[in-house]
């Protein structure tokens, strides 16, 4: 388990840095994500709901898991077209972070700010578990506070988490180093067997060509307290937390 | 008179199809063996409230592009009906 790497130092003169939870009607990992982001000293979590057109001064934005609109249709695909969606979009564009956590990153596909698609499960099984994922790529402003090959503990709760892309596109994200998280077995290898949902390469999650959008299906905001058994999620929102504390 | 758009939303073919699946192995339990490959789709219908036929193809091909299919894994066919 990871121990807390930074402290974010805010001069007692400066307020804390908002953070935006972006509620869907069906969302339901919303407190969860809030509840995690909370936990870092500086950082202040705010709700925002997607009727709104308000991102209230966030520095970051999270699309939370759940079930917006019952994945009716497709999972994420109404939610797409949710009116804060236009300023998440424009935001995102301008080069600021969002995080797409499990249905986020199902509503981040939807909308084109990453590539690629997500598909029911292989198994066909709705999985419930804790995952072993690696950060392949620590270099992102989501995984810069990772040790090198580290790997980390953190669940999935999913039934369409296979997540595919064309081959040319897959291409293109193994040549810009996009594909950022994979799933592993307890040893660390990228295997078929470690692979719990189908996914292409064993992709657990992915950013845009820029950097600033991050899509995964495991849960951080679900390791991020030692009585969930695992820490391993918190280095993810440090990283983001002290790269939007800097800027 | 409006139309109605008929749409049918597949698999590509190259996409796993997980319920497909599943189906065509119940038929075979169901002791079909001559029976192969089931792929499951949508159908959807949708009024289209328009007099000319071009605006409602127009309109029926924009939303199924839009919404009703994700290109990266399905392809869709559109009908257009009066009524």
């Amino acid at each position: 388990m990871l121990e807390l790497l930074t402290t974010i130092k805010r001069s007692d003169f400066m307020s804390d840095i908002t953070v935006g939870v972006v509620v869907f009607p069906g969302s339901n990992c919303d407190h969860d994500t809030e509840h995690a982001v909370a936990s870092f000293p500086g950082i202040k979590p705010v709700m925002l709901w997607h009727n709104d057109h308000d991102l209230q001064g966030a520095k970051a934005i999270i699309l939370p898991g759940g079930f917006s609109y019952g994945d009716y249709l497709r999972a994420g695909s109404i939610a797409r077209f949710s009116p804060i969606m236009k300023e998440v979009i424009e935001f995102a564009q301008k080069g600021f972070p969002v995080l797409g956590i499990c249905n986020g990153f199902q509503v981040l596909l939807e909308s084109g700010l990453l590539e690629g698609a997500l598909s029911r499960n292989r198994d066909k099984k709705f999985l419930c578990c804790q995952t072993h994922i690696r950060a392949v790529n620590g270099s992102t402003i989501f995984t810069s506070l990772y040790p090198e090959d580290e790997l980390l503990s953190i669940p999935i709760a999913h039934g369409e988490g296979n997540y595919f892309a064309p081959s040319e596109v897959i291409e293109r994200l193994e040549e810009h180093q996009q594909i950022v998280f994979k799933y592993t077995d307890a040893g660390g290898k990228i295997t078929d067997e470690a692979n719990p949902n189908g996914s292409l390469k064993n992709i657990a999650g992915i950013v845009n060509r820029q950097g600033n959008v991050l899509g995964l299906m495991p849960h951080p905001e679900r390791a991020s307290e030692k009585i969930l058994g695992s820490l391993d999620g918190r280095g993810l929102f440090e990283s983001l937390f002290l790269h939007i504390a800097e800027v | 008179m409006p139309y109605i758009a008929k749409i049918k939303v597949t698999l590509r073919q190259s996409i796993l199809d997980v319920q497909g699946k599943a189906v065509d192995h119940a038929l075979k339990n169901l002791g079909y063996r001559t029976v192969e490959s089931a792929r499951i789709g949508k159908y959807i219908e949708v009024t289209i409230h328009e007099t000319e036929l071009a605006e409602a193809e127009r309109i029926g091909n924009e939303i199924s592009q839009k919404l009703l299919s994700n290109p990266v894994m399905e392809n869709y066919s559109l009908e257009l009906v009066q009524i």
